[in-house]
């Protein structure tokens, strides 16, 4: 009998080049179409032009020990010169501690450790005990860092006058009494401006549309010609503490928005099961309400840390000699007088800072997800 | 008494003593600053504005000299250039946003990568520094002030580029007045477009006509006055013994801040747009490509349409930001409100309260009126469902 149906299945043959494999992947993200084609070959030739000037610039070129500018300058060092990061390596100290006793910085090295210890207890979702953490981190820590770097005469510490602080050490003060002041503070005004009563309702709104209604940079102008002039008597405020005021006040306009948000996100089911219970309201606020909403603002949280760590730059501008301010003040020092300093003082500058910045906005985005990974079945 | 008014009792007590707190406040903080003030022999309230400024400043949009004119015309003058920066610095990070935006969804790998990268990396370093490296690559750019490089009748060179400045007094106001018509005439044809869409009318064509009109109008007018015998003035820059002199003078200040402001948003604005698109179902986009359109047209004609009303609000927030981180100018040295205002005319008058209170008043009133205005506009395109 003669069979018209094929029985034995056919061998499966590779794609075709154009579909399967690096060619055919190169056809889909690459050249999918004209347009699309000549976009790559753009961008390769950017990239082509590009890419070996940095590279030549921060590594190949780049002179990475020398005592003075002159190592710097191609016609000393007889070779094109990139990067001189040997600048960057005499000034480290400067750039990190200001004008800080060289004696004395293992304080704010100290304080730098406990503020890690901090913020590790606070980031790390599973940590034990992280009530405890917060109450180092909001109460004990910023105490302590406060004696560590001011000094407390009483406990053996030299006091160091804020005039001599300065760099990087600077800027960590600047955003970390600004995180810790409007953290607490920006809850207090989400609640205030989600709150029955009128008169705090309304004190609360006008005091976080006035903050974010202006320019940081005409609240720190504010902070210091007009905090001294508010103050009785002849009570003088030190040259620090008035743009932290205004940093802090500032911040917290900007965090209360985020709480609110996040507030926002609780449904009214659960403070009126939290009432049922017989929780008062204190009560479901702390346990019920506020977990849940800061769980949810979190990553609204840390994006508003970013932002106020790269606001603090603009103290720069009213002569507090932070990270800025102290690399402008090195650059500026005719020992290191050569043709690439700028660039390279901008250059490490930068990566300080997108390391921090990007590093925090990691962080974010892995909450966001852990977040999101209820919702995603 | 029962619980419950015990409670409001309670709460009409917290109101109170808070409010008291507040004005207690307000009140021991003014009395100290009017004491220190009167100490100082400082005359409290805005008389100051009508005294004579004395100082000069380098880039000025309306009349200004330092010999007559006011601390009010320098605040004014400040005003202006905060404006020109901040209106300069949103259409152009708007339309880099709106490039890198599109970018991070492409189907082409290495324009999403490229796209990304810009917005990391700009998002994550401080504007200031930005600014500073502008500043600096603006300046290394350009030819020194004693060797300007003229291109055709302008001169460009470290001090800035000095253009012809045409003089539009006596008849010459004609040419401004076209360009305004042209500018009406957009917005009469919108409005026609408008009417013929809703109605089923032919559509009405906008752009083209209505851009050709704005340029044409005021070139015409330019043309007949010459022809009439009223040409109008322009005032060519020349090349001084020292530096480019007369003309209209753009600071590199103005350019750093310009392009440091816009490149720094168009990173927000970028990842705005994005989201904005990817809240479009995806059946839009699948669905005119079904029709035939091509990816440029589907973007055009329905997913940007529909991703508008995600964009518009935090766009309108980017745009306040654009306004309040122009005050960085102050970093620079280009006159804006802040620097002349809060820096200069602050360190002369010692008139601290009243020269904070304006200067916040007038980011405040910008601020509270866009949060109006986006309020309206959010009223109207919200889906109405029934």
């Amino acid at each position: 009998m003669q069979r018209f149906i094929r029985v034995d299945l056919v061998a499966s043959r590779a794609p075709p080049a154009a579909v399967g494999g690096p060619l055919g992947w190169m056809r889909r993200n690459l050249f999918s179409s004209l347009a699309n084609g000549l976009t790559t070959l753009l961008i390769l030739g950017l990239l082509a032009w590009a890419l070996p000037i940095a590279l030549r610039f921060l590594v190949l070129d780049a002179v990475w020990t020398g005592a003075s500018g002159d190592a710097c300058r191609p016609e000393v060092a007889g070779r094109p010169v990139g990067a001189c990061w040997a600048f960057i390596a005499d000034k480290i100290n400067y750039l990190a501690y200001g004008s800080y006793p060289a004696a004395e910085r293992w304080r704010p090295n100290l304080a730098v450790a406990l503020l890690a210890l901090a913020a590790g207890w606070m980031l790390w979702l599973g940590a034990p005990r992280r009530d405890l953490g917060a109450l180092f981190a909001f109460v004990a820590f910023p105490v302590c860092a406060y004696l560590l770097l001011a000094g407390a005469p009483s406990l053996g510490l030299p006091s160091v006058a804020t005039g001599l602080w300065g760099g990087f050490l600077v800027t960590m003060v600047v955003a970390v009494v600004g995180i810790v002041v409007s953290l607490p503070l920006g809850i207090l005004l989400a609640l205030g401006r989600r709150s029955t009563l009128p008169v705090v309702r309304v004190l609360s709104t006008a005091f976080i549309e006035f903050w974010r209604g202006v320019p940081l940079i005409t609240v720190l102008f504010m902070a210091n010609v007009m905090l001294p002039l508010f103050l009785p008597g002849d009570i003088t405020v030190d040259r620090l503490l008035r743009p932290l005021v205004g940093i802090a006040l500032f911040a917290s306009a900007y965090m209360a928005e985020v709480v609110r948000g996040g507030l926002q996100t609780v449904p009214k089911g659960q403070q009126e099961a939290a009432a049922a219970l017989g929780l008062s309201q204190a009560q479901s606020l702390r346990l019920v309400v506020l977990p849940q909403a800061l769980k949810v603002a979190l990553p609204g949280i840390v994006n508003t840390i970013i932002g106020l760590f790269k606001d603090t730059t603009l103290v720069s501008i009213v002569g507090i000699s932070d990270f800025i301010r102290v690399l402008e003040a090195s650059r500026a020092d005719p020992r290191w007088s050569a043709a690439t300093i700028p660039a390279t003082a901008y250059a490490f500058a930068a990566l300080v800072y997108f390391t921090v910045c990007f590093g925090m906005a990691r962080y974010a985005g892995f909450i966001e997800r852990r977040l999101a990974a209820g919702e995603r079945r | 008494m029962p619980e419950s008014r015990k409670t409001s009792l309670r709460a009409v007590a917290l109101q109170i003593l808070l409010a008291l707190a507040v004005a207690g406040l307000v009140y021991v903080a003014s009395t100290n600053a009017a004491q220190k003030l009167a100490k100082q022999g400082i005359v409290a309230g805005f008389g100051f504005l009508s005294r004579n400024a004395g100082f000069d400043i380098s880039q000025r949009l309306i009349p200004y000299a330092a010999a007559t004119s006011t601390y009010l015309d320098a605040f004014l003058v400040g005003l202006c250039n905060t404006l020109l920066a901040a209106a300069l610095g949103i259409v152009l990070a708007t339309l880099i946003g709106f490039v890198v935006g599109i970018a991070r969804l492409s189907p082409n790998l290495l324009a999403r990568g490229l796209a990304s990268a810009y917005v990391e990396a700009v998002r994550n370093v401080p504007l200031l520094l930005q600014l500073l490296v502008w500043y600096v690559a603006v300046r290394v750019a350009l030819p020194s002030a004693e060797a300007p490089a003229s291109l055709g009748g302008a001169f460009v060179s470290q001090r800035g580029l000095a253009l012809p400045s045409p003089d539009f007094s006596g008849s010459a106001w004609l040419v401004p007045a076209a360009f305004l018509a042209g500018i009406l005439a957009i917005a009469m044809l919108r409005r026609r477009a408008g009417i013929a869409a809703e109605t089923g009318r032919p559509p009405v064509r906008v752009w083209l006509p209505g851009l050709a009109l704005t340029i044409l109008l005021p070139g015409l007018a330019w043309i007949g006055l010459g022809l009439a015998g009223h040409p109008v003035v322009l005032h060519w820059p020349a090349r001084g013994p020292y530096d480019v002199e007369g003309g209209l003078p753009i600071l590199p200040e103005f350019a750093a801040l310009v392009l440091g402001l816009s490149t720094y948003t168009a990173a927000f604005i970028a990842e705005i747009v994005r989201a904005g698109l990817s809240s479009v179902a995806r059946g839009q986009g699948e669905a005119a490509s079904a029709l035939g359109l091509s990816r440029s047209q589907a973007l055009r004609l329905v997913v940007v349409p529909q991703a508008m009303r995600a964009i518009v609000p935090p766009l309108t927030s980017q745009y306040l930001n654009v306004t309040k981180n122009s005050s960085l100018a102050v970093l620079i040295g280009y006159p804006d409100l802040v620097h002349v205002f809060m820096g200069t005319v602050l360190n002369q008058t010692n008139q601290a309260v009243e020269v904070v209170a304006i200067t916040m008043a007038v980011y405040l009133t910008i601020s509270l009126a866009t949060a109006f205005l986006m309020n309206l506009y959010n009223r109207r395109v919200t889906l109405v469902e029934r």
